[in-house]
Formats: C-alpha cells, structure tokens, sequence
C-alpha cells in the first residue's frame, strides 16, 4: 500500500517536473516580452524530430540535435515574427504566436506528415529499478533529477549572473531596464534561447516516455503548461514553475485517485478546479510584481 | 455617462453598416441561387463560418480579449440539437444508453437549434463567471479550458454522445437559405450588441481600462454579457454546421477549427463586424482556391497539384503578415461607411501600441 503510494507520488513529481520546465520556457519569454509563445509547443516539436532523425548514429547526438534545433527556432521565431512586434499589446502577440505556431506545425506536418512516428530513444530508462522494496520506473528518476537540475541551474542563472540579473530587471518592468542600459536585443535573445533549451530537455523527456513524436506532441503540453502559468500568476517565474508542476501532480493524483470509471475526464476536472481557484485567487498563487499598468 | 452618438445626421449613418452587411449575405446567397450544387455547398459552408466568426467577434471584438473557447460553444451547439433532433430509432442504434427524455425526444428543427444556443449560453454563462474577472491574457488562456473540457467531456460521456464516434442521421436541414438567414440574425445581434449600451461600454473598456473603470464602467459584468451572446451565436454556429454535415464527431471541434475561425477574424480585422464578416467571406474563398490548387490542375498527362495541408500553412502565414503589417486586418478597424463623407474611424489608441 505504502510502496503503491511512493510509485504514485513519484510518477506525479515527474510529471511535475516536465510540466513545471516546459511552464518555465513560456513563463520566461512571458516574463520579457509579455508574450504567451504558443510557438514553445513547436519548438518542442522539432526537438523530438531532431530526435528521431539523429537517433540511428548515437543518443548523444540526437541530444545535442534536439537542444541545437530548438533553440535555433526559438531564435528564428524571435528575430522574424517578435522582434518586429516588440512593445505591441499583449493581445496582437498572444495572436502573433498563434499564427507562428500553427506556421510551423502545418509547414511540419506538410513535411514529415501527420502520422506519429516510433522513437526508440533510451530503452534502457525504462527498466525499473528497487528502492528500499518499492520498484520505480527508471524515467521516472531521471525526469526528476533533470528536471530539479534544470529548474535549479536556471534560477542560479536567473540570481547569480550580470545577464540573469538583467533579465529578472526587465522582466519587472521592461523600459526602465531599457532606459538603465540594458541590451534589449541580448536579454530577449538569451530569453528565447534558454526556453528553446528547456523545450529540448522536455522533449527528451516526453519521448522517451512515449516513445513517439507527432506533429502535435507539443501543443498538448504546451497547453497544460499555458494553465499551469495562469494558476502561478502570469509574468512570475517561481509562479510559472510552481504552477507548472502543481498541474502536472493534480493531473497524475486524479489520475490514481478518481473512479476508474471518471478518469478519461481528469483534464476535466483538473480544469474545473482550475477555474474554481482562480475565482479566488485571479492573479494567480503567485501574483506577479509590475505587471499592473501604470497609468 | 458614455451613450451612442447623438448627432442628427449619425442616425442614418449609424444603421447603415448593418444595412450593407446583411445586404452582402443576401447578395451571396443570391448569386449562390444560380451556382452550380459544389460552389452552393462551400458557399453554404462559408455562411456557416460567418455565424461563427461573428459569433467570436462579438466577444473578442468588443472587450479585445481574444477567446479560445467559442469551438467549445458551437460543439455543445451541435451535440445538444443533435441529441433533441434526431429520429428516435436513430438514437437507439448510436445511442442505446440514452436517458428516456432524450432517446424518446424529437422536437423540431428551430426549438433544437435554440436549445442548442441557449445551452451554449448558459455554459458561456457559468464558466464565464470566473473567466471574466481575470486580467485580459489571463482570462484569453484561460478560455482554453473550456474548450479543453469540453473537448474531453464530449469525447469521453460515451453514454450520451458516442464518445469518440461520429453521431449520424441528424436530419439535414441547413441548406443555403437557412444559412443565410441565421447569417443575418447573427449580424443584426451582433451590431444590436455592439450599439447598445453594455457593447459601448465595452468597447469603452477595451480602449482604455482604466479610464473606463474611474468613469464607472464596471468591465466584468460587459464582458461577461458579450461573453453569453457570444457563446449563444457560436452555439447557433455549431447547431448549423452539425445539420449540414447530418453527423457530428467531437474532433471536428477542436483546435483545427478553432485555428480557421480565429484566422478568419484576425485577417479581417477583429475590431468591426465589417472586418468578421469580410473575414469569413475571404477566407472561405482563398481556402477554396487552395483546395483546387491542391487537388491540382491537370496539363495533359501530369497533375500539378501543391502537397496537401498547403492551405492551411498558407492561411497561418497570412495571419501572421496581416498582424505584422496591417494590425486591425482587412476592415482596418472600421465599419463599412456611407460613401462620400469622412469614414467615421473607431477611436484609435496608438499609445498603448508604443508602450
């Protein structure tokens, strides 16, 4: 019973962890632009195809392929479709990133088709390992111990250096980071790159766990994750992450705890509740500092 | 108090966008009289569309909050007429579990399609309610719960809508003319809304929140009401497109969909009727001609035909030049206006763009 309630609590962490990182990607660029990228569900997307192409010589590659593709999308979208947004309403971006993202994902799906295509990518994690008498899946440790080093690496970068520094400032309020000197261009671009980055570890992630890609695989978790930002408050980054993993545990613990009969519903009801904690708290869990207008 | 203008010339002026829009539907439907069955069909289709983006529109439009959920609304449309429509027998092959109220329900096609509305309205309600105090992007994220949830409820009650199945023989009433006259309704609830007090309010509040809020317009409860309206023509949208198609499948109503119809408003501009309805009459054209181009022309033995799914890349890269290039699309913001006179232009805001 007990070691069923670790299995249960692990599995729910882990899913955390995906969540709570690909909510830190959006909630990120969110962060210095005020822009909901719907384009992260793509660049998780190429990620998992760089994957399944680059899989056959070594798995190092195809890492290094994911992380290397996703952050040149996440530039590329920047410097075509954002840059030249930059300082519109939220509104006009939110449906900038919309278009871009369906962009991509039809130009993907003219491409590659729109069938889910098999990746065998580190059958060896799926072996499970025994702890103190309890069986956990490997993946499952491993999701966590990324996504713990992920979330602690970027908030040291975030605390700790001139340009982490520098985009917490503009994140707060972006013109007056401008007016005190800061590199507009730079900070945006490290932005993007670091959430390109993110994705690419998500994608790792997701497919090994699934074990496919498809067109699509990203705007389901990009989707979760847009939820999760809103419940942690949107434009906080400890709010994105936490928001981002709270979903991704509730999804697991409804999963485990509702009637057999009710889970097909658990997004369900994860929405439902959702919505009935932002009745109470509508700037999120963690309301974030300067994103009130000034008048 | 912010009311409608009250210049003596404005009273013609003031109806006569709604004049031209509903004189275009009924152009179209018209000219589609005399077209052969294909081009009535996507014409038809077309029309559908523009109950639905104008549907979107009053919501969007009006309060600036774009909304991901109205799919969701013209899918429990479309589910509900359905379930009160279809012939008894063929509810007890699709769906014997059915509660005896609705297996044994056949009510007419008009009272179906209203319910239908009406229960897309009263969700717009419920959920509206705590969506509508959020903070503008807050509360457009947001909206994708619904859609989400809906999406997963539809597809998994099993019992009641087949689930992941399709739900054929519903009767097939909607052809042209049913089309084109929910088109004209949906067009003249549409302008009613945006010329009555709560839809200038609402456009106050768009403009300028806080202004709008220190004159004492209370933002929620607007948004709230455009937010039911809207739900009520995308329900209506939904109800039309099931009875045309005579089956409905709860994919049908999901991000695709979502895509074209916001698409349609964006690219014609989401700040007028005029730019929802141009929107939809447009894009139904252009996707039509990317439909042909895809399928190809022939040129003695070979086929040139563009690879499948063209149409709708080229349909997102529009979008995205629209929004990059000519923000407030098509319409630009405007309504149609009288001929020889200065356009009366929507308030413009340029300085919340340059923040």
């Amino acid at each position: 019973m007990i070691g069923q309630a670790i299995q249960v609590l692990v599995d729910a962490v882990s899913v955390g962890g995906l969540y709570s990182l690909t909510a830190l990607g959006i909630g990120l660029i969110f962060g210095v632009m005020r822009l909901i990228n719907f384009a992260h569900a793509q660049l998780i997307t190429i990620a998992g195809y760089a994957l399944l192409v680059l899989l056959t010589p070594s798995a190092v590659l195809a890492v290094l392929g994911a992380v290397v593709a996703a952050v040149l999308l996440a530039l590329l979208v920047e410097r075509t479709a954002f840059r030249p947004l930059r300082g519109a309403d939220p509104a006009t971006l939110l449906i900038a990133s919309f278009a871009v993202s369906f962009f991509i994902e039809k130009v993907t799906i003219m491409l590659v088709g729109s069938r889910p295509k098999g990746v065998d990518f580190l059958p060896a994690l799926a072996g499970q390992v025994e702890i103190a008498g309890v069986r956990l899946q490997l993946l499952q440790l491993v999701t966590i111990v990324v996504s713990v080093v992920l979330l602690v690496t970027t908030t040291w970068f975030l605390k700790s250096t001139r340009l982490g520094l520098e985009m917490r400032a503009a994140a707060e309020n972006f013109r007056m980071a401008e007016v005190l000197g800061i590199r507009a261009n730079r900070v945006i671009a490290t932005a993007f790159a670091i959430s390109g980055l993110l994705a690419a570890a998500v994608a790792c992630l997701f497919v090994a766990q699934t074990g496919l890609v498809q067109p699509r695989m990203g705007l389901q978790l990009v989707i979760i994750a847009f939820v999760g930002t809103v419940i942690g408050g949107l434009g906080s980054l400890p709010g994105a992450a936490i928001g981002g993993f709270l979903v991704g545990v509730a999804t697991i613990l409804l999963q485990a705890l509702l009637p057999p009969d009710l889970r097909v519903f658990r997004e369900a009801f994860l929405f439902v509740a959702v919505t009935v904690v932002l009745l109470f708290r509508p700037q999120g869990l963690i309301p974030a500092r300067g994103l009130r207008e000034r008048v | 108090m912010a009311t409608a203008p009250t210049s003596p010339e404005t009273a013609a002026s003031r109806w006569f966008p709604l004049v031209v829009l509903v004189l275009v539907v009924l152009v179209l439907a018209g000219a589609a009289e005399f077209a052969p069955t294909v081009v009535q069909r996507r014409i038809t289709q077309g029309l559908i569309n523009l109950v639905a983006v104008v549907g979107l529109y009053v919501f969007v439009g009006n309060s600036g909050v774009l909304s991901f959920g109205n799919v969701a609304f013209m899918a429990i449309g479309a589910y509900v007429s359905a379930l009160l429509t279809m012939p008894a027998a063929a509810k007890g092959v699709f769906l014997p579990d059915l509660p005896a109220f609705l297996a044994n329900a056949e009510w007419p096609a008009l009272g179906g399609a209203l319910a239908g509305g009406a229960a897309a309205a009263l969700v717009g309600l419920v959920a509206g309610f705590p969506l509508m105090r959020l903070s503008g992007i807050s509360a457009s994220i947001a909206t994708f719960a619904i859609l989400v949830v809906t999406y997963v409820v539809l597809g998994n009650w099993t019992s009641i809508t087949g689930g992941q199945n399709s739900l054929m023989g519903l009767p097939i009433y909607v052809g042209l003319w049913t089309a084109a006259g929910w088109a004209v309704v949906a067009i003249v609830v549409a302008f009613l809304h945006q010329e009555s007090r709560s839809g200038l309010l609402l456009r106050a509040s768009r403009e300028d929140e806080v202004a709008a809020a220190a004159s004492g317009v209370h933002m929620v409860s607007h948004r709230l009401a455009a937010f039911v309206v809207s739900a009520f023509l995308s329900g209506i949208a939904g109800v039309l497109l099931a009875h045309f198609l005579g089956a409905v499948r709860v994919e049908t109503f999901y991000l695709d969909l979502t895509f074209l119809i916001i698409a349609m408003l964006v690219i014609g501009g989401m700040r007028s009727l005029t730019g929802a309805v141009a929107g939809a009459i447009v894009i139904t054209l252009l996707t039509e001609l990317m439909r042909q181009a895809e399928v190809g022309v022939t040129v003695g033995a070979t086929t040139i035909a563009a690879p499948g799914g063209l149409g709708d890349a080229v349909l997102a890269l529009l979008m995205l030049l629209i929004i990059l290039f000519r923000p407030d699309g098509i319409a630009g913001g405007r309504e149609v206006s009288r001929p020889f006179r200065p356009a009366i232009a929507m308030p413009e805001n340029q300085h919340r763009k340059a923040q």
